[in-house]
């Protein structure tokens, strides 16, 4: 009967059989146990995550924050919230940096990092907190600069530091003064960043002592805050013990001998506010710098864009606290993407990989999320999937949930090692950008092969829920359990089965605690944890930074056939 | 020889000159038009860009800003007459509206004068004379002196045998120009030399007359009309007793709690004067009433349309300007006295530019916001030819409200089927004229429309004095205060939330034509990592009773995911936990719907930037505030020296004295280096023609004088300081 009607009015009979390819189904069941089970664990994981953000939003603590604000002296995201456009979005960046790292709380590892606009132009921030151990660098503090100047190098963006520091935190100097990731880079960096035209911008709010001093002097250009903003090299103490000279910090190196007499800052400003807006004043003024190239090689990204079909709350039910259980990825796919629209490439084939195209607040991306094991046919599919999208210049997305690539004799003899190594190949060579969020476990191989920290992904962030290690704790505890059993069996010395459970826990505790997002983020090998309803959002913030440079030709290695 | 009448048909007035400015202007050119009669605009240089020039059909410029330059300047403004072709000159009120010579002029170059006859004119002038001519014509006089002696003091002596308290006043002018009230007969010299001087400056004549002066009167007026063929009828009286600095603010027509014996009396009086001197044209007979005794005498004819000639139109459904133009072309009246309609109740309220708590000090600035009643508000009553409400104006938002002339932005008319319906009709006008930029008397208006007293018709001329308790905020009142102060903070929780949601409009609307602009880095709410944007804003609440000492609002905003804001005040040993939730949609041109605890309301803002100061304007409910925003440094300089000065100039050294007006330095009492009590007059300023003395604020010396006579000074500026001496300290021991 749909003849007449194709002849009658073919349009309307396209629009009514709707062959919608691409369309992702709900794929929640909202009355299943799972459903339940993970929500109420989401949510906990959530609370949690809640806590322990609001005790970093408050910084070095209250004794802390009223001397800083008796100083007319903002906190460091405050001071950043007004450098950005107004009612402008910041992708704040490793949050959680130093958690439970050190004896002391250093909330979010005494620097605040992270990217927002100013007058439409893309920035990285780098804010010390002053209220944090003066805002010293302790090694992670270090680690957080860096990171945000590999961000800022890899994504063109032009960098503003906040400085408010006293330099290095000597105690720790031997962490954090001599090695090649260690203070000295953060000058290298300016240097080379800003010989590749990305600009550095400086605002000197506080003190900035001895190395920290490099910061606004190598800077392409820098404010200074009268009465707050001091640069020497050494402060009043240390000059006097060197030369018995007795000078006050203003007189050494405050703005009006910086800004009039000594040069080493460009801009005076009266007070801190006049000081934030300078800043937002030179971001005005770069006009192309660091832009070179990359004026014709981003396609505008489509600004009409539709929302998701489905919740994207209900990602936070959808991702399951037990490793174990499977979840289809398309259901998170679908809370993703523009009106859950993916193209699915090579469904039917190496099913446990699923790959497609989408797109993320208008902007195209290419997909890579895992179902499962990875085979043979499902690191073939990946190798293949990417190298689409770095021909297209298209950004990629991965979405973690691997336990590893398949093991046992049949996977060996079928060469996965071979496969997997294309597939690794061609992450570390696509030349695109690239953005992880782990949504579950991240074990082994299947960690680098997903774009683990080690491939470079411009960004990569964490659900609560999510893990990474080497391999799961059970195996793992299998695995060095028949090793020492071994071991002891040799020896001659008689293992009871409660040692060897006594054995495994201890390695099982050991792996919980050192897969557990909170220690991957406290070592700064994320860039966050993230409630997973966010995750739409981030990644389109992250796209849309990372593509803010010129296009590049990938070239691969040898790929082993 | 033709009859009477005839030649004036021949000569129907085709096209009017207006010799005037600003809201009369306006309004006699919307019936010249009515009527099809072409209009001629005169301005200054003040003026040129002013409502009533672009009302006109022509304009023609005559002088200078200074009104007896421009406005004044009688042969110049019959030659625009003359040159545009204009049959008839109208003088609106004011100016040389009441000048003989000026209609005299007109007549004389063979133009129509919209008015009375010029002996007319003279006559009712002369304050004396007016009153000789009144006795004779039995209408009963307030015991006085008339006479022409003007010796200090014989005039002494005189007031002594009419008793005090006396009233002093010039023959000539008007407005309460120069008037003095002398309690005393030590005060009399002073007070009868002040007069002589304001009523030179002002009206180029000193001669002064006595009164006995009335303690509880009531001023009520009677709106006449003749024609020339000695026909007079009267529409009614207006009761104008509320009044401040003398000068009326709120009128009404018919007067309340008046019987109609009265009523009647009063009207045939009024006509009796009018006949007495061969009137035609529009006048008003004022009258003052004394409560006490329920008697009424002759105070002045205004030979004149009047300010508040539009209760009266109200009342009796005519147009009184189109009756000006008719009688002038030599019509008859086009009614008689019993067909002259009385129907419900109107008021008039004067919307000036004016510091109230400053004494009513006439106040200048720019209009920033104007927005009189909206036309919603507008109910039409088809009897009446103007419906139930009007706005008389002759400015528009943007406009100077400058020194050279009266402070009057507006004038605000309902009308209802009686007085206590008219009365609601204008408490809502009042509440929704919206004026920022300058202070303004709206407010006062209000705490006057919303008295007991003035609901209960209990009006006379001292109803101000009286009721100052009421009428003027006590800071010291805590808990008014306490009242004011927590409206003031809600106000400011909803500009905090207008503000962010305009911003977001005028975001969105900037970054959606340009894609390289990153659309989802400003999306709403902005987007921040497991927490909330928040932002914090700070505003000085402007309250117009303590200006100097007004308390920091600190609020901070939280976006919530649901675009709604959470408003919270932060402010320090204050416990206000209260966090208020703000959905706010921007419906354009400043104009929000709000909904905040459950209520939704229209509220609308003024923003505006003074130098480094934003101000922000709220109207909400029955709420009008305003509340400044420190604006970050000027980036243009980045010179320490620069920024100094721009730092320095909202505080003056303790002791500084600064005008509290814009306006003339007419006297300088003591010189520089003077020592001075506090209290004891430095300087007279002149402004509007009224004459203000600038006092020492405390005791000590006078340093740093610098202006003299005859030097204009701007509001605001440094006029000396006060040194408190070490004599006085010395003096207590």
């Amino acid at each position: 009967n749909s003849a007449p009607c194709l002849i009658a009015n073919p349009i309307h009979h396209l629009q009514t059989k709707r062959f919608s390819i691409g369309i992702l189904p709900d794929g929640v069941n909202r009355s299943s146990d799972n459903f339940v089970q993970n929500s109420d664990a989401m949510e906990r994981l959530l609370s949690d995550l809640q806590s322990h953000i609001n005790k970093v939003l408050a910084g070095g603590g209250e004794t802390a924050v009223i001397r800083n604000r008796s100083r007319y002296k903002l906190l460091p995201r405050e001071r950043i919230d007004r450098l950005l456009d107004p009612g402008s979005s910041f992708l704040e960046l490793s949050q959680l940096a130093g958690h439970e790292l050190y004896e002391d709380p250093l909330p979010s590892g005494g620097i605040i990092t992270g990217i927002g606009p100013v007058h439409g132009r893309l920035c990285m921030f780098v804010a010390n907190d002053p209220t944090v151990k003066g805002g010293t660098y302790y090694p992670i503090t270090i680690k957080k600069h860096l990171r945000a100047q590999e961000i800022a190098a890899q994504c063109k963006l032009p960098c503003v530091y906040l400085v408010d520091s006293g330099g290095a935190f000597l105690p720790k100097q031997a962490e954090v003064f001599p090695d090649k990731e260690n203070f000295g880079r953060i000058f290298y960096n300016q240097a080379t960043l800003s010989a590749q035209g990305i600009p550095q911008i400086a605002l000197v709010l506080g003190s900035c002592t001895a190395g920290g001093a490099y910061i606004p002097a190598m800077a392409d250009e820098s404010v200074m805050v009268k009465g707050n903003g001091t640069i020497f090299l050494a402060g009043p103490p240390l000059v006097k013990a060197a030369t018995g000279e007795e000078v006050s910090a203003e007189d050494l190196g405050g703005a009006t001998v910086h800004c009039k007499t000594s040069g080493v800052s460009d801009y005076f400003a009266q007070d801190e506010m006049h000081g934030l807006a300078l800043g937002r004043n030179i971001v005005k003024n770069l006009h192309l710098a660091g832009k070179q190239g990359m004026l014709s090689s981003s396609p505008p990204a489509n600004l009409e864009f539709k929302e998701p079909l489905y919740d994207v709350k209900e990602l936070r039910s959808i991702a399951p606290v037990d490793h174990k259980q499977q979840f289809d990825v398309r259901s998170v796919i679908a809370r993703i993407v523009d009106g859950s629209e993916f193209d699915e490439f090579k469904k039917l084939y190496g099913t446990t990989l699923v790959t497609g195209f989408a797109r993320i607040y208008g902007q195209p991306v290419g997909i890579l999320g895992n179902n499962g094991i990875l085979f043979n046919e499902s690191a073939l599919k990946g190798t293949h999937f990417i190298e689409l999208c770095s021909q297209r210049n298209i950004p990629l997305v991965f979405l973690q949930n691997i336990t590893g690539f398949m093991v046992g004799s049949r996977s060996e003899a079928n060469g996965i090692a071979k496969s997997g190594a294309k597939l690794v190949m061609a992450v570390s060579c696509a030349k695109v950008p690239k953005v992880t969020i782990m949504i579950g476990g991240s074990f082994g191989a299947g960690n680098y092969a997903m774009c683990g920290r080690a491939f470079n992904p411009n960004f990569l962030f964490l659900w609560p829920n999510s893990r990474i290690s080497v391999m799961g704790g059970a195996q793992a505890a299998g695995v060095l359990s028949q090793i020492e059993g071994a071991n002891k069996k040799r020896q001659g010395i008689q293992w009871t089965s409660e040692e060897e459970e006594k054995f495994k826990a201890k390695v099982m505790e050991a792996y919980e605690r050192e897969g557990n997002p909170y220690y991957s983020t406290a070592r700064l090998w994320d860039d966050g944890i993230i409630d997973p309803a966010d995750t739409r959002k981030i990644v389109g913030l992250c796209i849309s930074a990372s593509m803010n440079r010129p296009l590049e030709d990938t070239k691969y290695g040898v790929f082993r056939m | 020889y033709a009859p009477p009448g005839t030649t004036s048909q021949q000569q129907r007035i085709e096209k009017i000159l207006v010799a005037n400015r600003g809201e009369i202007a306006c309004r006699i050119m919307r019936t010249a038009k009515r009527l099809g009669i072409r209009t001629v605009a005169v301005y200054s240089d003040a003026d040129k860009d002013s409502l009533h020039v672009k009302s006109a059909d022509e304009a023609v410029h005559i002088g200078p800003p200074p009104a007896r330059l421009s406005y004044l300047n009688g042969s110049s403004i019959v030659e625009a007459a003359v040159r545009t072709g204009a049959q008839a000159v109208h003088p609106g009120y004011g100016f040389l509206s009441e000048s003989s010579e000026f209609a005299q002029l007109v007549e004389d170059r063979g133009l129509t004068f919209i008015g009375p006859p010029a002996s007319a004119i003279r006559d009712m002038g002369d304050k004396s004379a007016s009153k000789r001519i009144m006795g004779a014509a039995g209408v009963p006089l307030v015991p006085g002196y008339h006479g022409s002696e003007q010796d200090v003091e014989i005039m002494r002596l005189e007031a002594d045998k009419i008793g005090y308290p006396i009233l002093i006043k010039p023959t000539h002018g008007g407005g309460g120009k120069g008037m003095r009230i002398v309690q005393s007969p030590n005060e009399f010299v002073d007070s009868f030399l002040g007069a002589q001087r304001e009523a030179a400056a002002s009206f180029g004549i000193n001669t002064i007359l006595l009164e006995k002066y009335i303690t509880q009167p009531r001023h009520i007026e009677v709106q006449i009309f003749g024609d020339k063929f000695g026909n007079v009828l009267h529409l009614y009286e207006r009761d104008c007793s509320v009044q401040r600095r003398h000068q009326k603010i709120i009128e009404e027509a018919p007067a309340p709690c008046v019987t109609d014996e009265f009523r009647t009396h009063l009207g045939q009086a009024a006509v009796s004067a009018a006949k007495a001197v061969g009137y035609h044209n529009a006048g008003t007979v004022e009258f003052i009433v004394d409560t006490k005794t329920g008697h009424f005498y002759f105070m002045e004819m205004n030979t004149r349309l009047q300010v508040e000639h539009p209760v009266t139109e109200m009342i009796v459904g005519q147009d009184l300007v189109e009756w000006q133009i008719r009688v002038a072309n030599g019509e008859p009246l086009p009614i008689s006295q019993d067909q002259v309609p009385l129907s419900g109740h109107a008021f008039e309220a004067r919307i000036y530019a004016e510091n109230v708590p400053k004494g009513f000090l006439p106040a200048t600035g720019v209009l920033h916001h104007y927005h009189p009643v909206p036309p919603s508000s507008t109910g039409e009553v088809p009897m009446l030819y103007a419906g139930s409400f009007r706005v008389e104006t002759g400015v528009e938002q943007g406009d100077v409200v400058s020194m050279h002339y009266d402070p009057m932005i507006a004038k605000l008319v309902v009308w209802g089927e009686n007085r206590a319906a008219a009365l609601v009709k204008l408490k809502d006008c009042l509440l929704k004229f919206q004026v920022a930029g300058l202070p303004t008397n709206i407010n006062f208006l209000q705490k006057l429309a919303n008295h007991k007293a003035f609901e209960e018709g209990n009006v006379e001329t001292h109803f101000i004095e009286h009721h100052k308790d009421d009428l003027f905020v006590d800071p010291n009142n805590k808990v008014i205060y306490e009242d004011a102060y927590s409206a003031a903070r809600l106000g400011a929780k909803l500009v905090a939330a207008c503000l962010c949601e305009k911003e977001r409009s005028a975001m969105k609307e900037s970054h959606s034509g340009d894609p390289s602009l990153l659309p989802i880095w400003y999306t709403h709410p902005p987007f921040r990592v497991n927490h909330h944007a928040q932002r914090t804003m700070q505003f000085e609440c402007e309250n117009e009773y303590e200006s100097s000492s007004s308390k920091p609002l600190m609020l901070s905003i939280t976006y919530h995911p649901d675009g709604n804001y959470f408003i919270q005040h932060q402010q320090i040993g204050e416990n206000d936990a209260h966090i208020l939730e703000v959905k706010a949609s921007n419906l354009g041109n400043d104009n929000f719907i709000v909904e905040a605890d459950g209520l939704t309301m229209n509220v609308s803002l003024a923003v505006y930037t003074k130098g480094q100061i934003k101000h922000i304007h709220i109207w909400h409910g029955p709420h009008h505030h305003h509340f400044r925003q420190k604006l970050g440094l000027d980036l243009s300089d980045e010179d320490e020296t620069q920024h100094k000065t721009s730092f320095e100039t909202t505080s003056h050294p303790p002791g500084t004295v600064v005008a509290p007006m814009a306006g003339l330095v007419v006297k300088v009492l003591v010189e520089n280096g003077a020592k001075v009590e506090a209290g004891q007059p430095v300087l007279v300023l002149e402004a509007m023609k009224m004459e203000h003395v600038v006092k020492a604020t405390s005791g000590g010396v006078v340093e740093g004088l610098k202006v003299g006579a005859g030097q204009q000074v701007s509001d605001g500026s440094v006029l000396f300081r006060v040194k408190v001496s070490h004599f006085e300290f010395g003096s207590w021991n």
